[in-house]
């Protein structure tokens, strides 16, 4: 009905976060980041970028089945008070559920390449610094 | 089936851009995460729909089909819209500043001479 929603409102909330952590970056290079190659700005932008493409692509979807359409509210559930009940449902389940997944393997997905990173640079020879 | 349609564009694209990298300079990356984040969250629909409803796993159809299709389409077309708005080639920015390469070397292309050039011909 709408599940999508609620990646999308993660999006919404990361790419706010990413577009400040690249200002921070600019300003305050620290050594951390300079040695490992992986900011946050970088590592927002993977989970960005599947939360953004996930969300458009479903958008697709609900449009196709005739769940969203292009005049108010835009959202076929919100005209019958009795399927509101039941979207906000969805959306707090299955909504809840994918944006947890995707996050998940994000974090999977950054923890993998942290890893190689560091391996990386052990095998150089280049210590890491920066532990807080 | 559009879940499967968008599986199998996401392995393919991860695929090309993996033969690629570390060079990504037409984004396939992007192309791939996009494919990535729709095909996760048709998973969990498509699971969560099997335990609470029950019924086939996939809906193998025409109309799935069809959706699985338009599914890649939008997603090439949103990719095709972020690689000519960044321009990694620096194709567009050349034909506005009228500009060519030939042999290697850029040139300025002045064409209102070759207009007339044209027309005396």
């Amino acid at each position: 009905m709408a599940c999508f929603l609620v990646p999308m409102g993660e999006a919404i909330a990361t790419s706010v976060v990413q577009k400040g952590m690249e200002k921070r970056e600019k300003k305050v290079s620290g050594e951390r980041t300079k040695n490992t190659g992986l900011n946050w700005s970088r590592k927002l932008s993977w989970l960005n970028k599947l939360l953004w493409g996930g969300t458009i692509l479903l958008a697709l979807e609900h449009v196709w089945h005739g769940e969203v359409v292009p005049w108010p509210p835009f959202l076929t559930a919100m005209e019958n008070p009795a399927d509101v009940a039941p979207m906000l449902h969805e959306m707090a389940t299955i909504g809840v559920a994918m944006a947890i997944t995707v996050t998940v393997v994000w974090a999977i997905i950054v923890m993998i390449a942290e890893s190689k990173v560091k391996a990386i640079t052990e095998a150089k020879g280049t210590p890491v610094s920066g532990g807080e | 089936m559009w879940l499967i349609i968008t599986a199998l564009a996401a392995v393919i694209t991860t695929a090309i851009w993996y033969v690629k990298a570390p060079e990504d300079k037409y984004k396939l990356g992007l192309l791939s995460l996009i494919f990535w984040g729709a095909t996760l969250m048709w998973f969990v629909d498509h699971v969560m729909a099997y335990l609470t409803e029950g019924g086939e796993f996939f809906e193998i159809n025409l109309d799935a089909t069809l959706l699985g299709f338009s599914v890649i389409i939008l997603a090439l077309l949103v990719w095709l819209i972020v690689l000519l708005v960044s321009d990694p080639k620096g194709v567009l920015k050349r034909v506005l500043k009228g500009q060519r390469v030939f042999q290697g070397k850029v040139q300025q292309v002045d064409f209102v001479k070759s207009r007339v050039q044209l027309e005396k011909e």
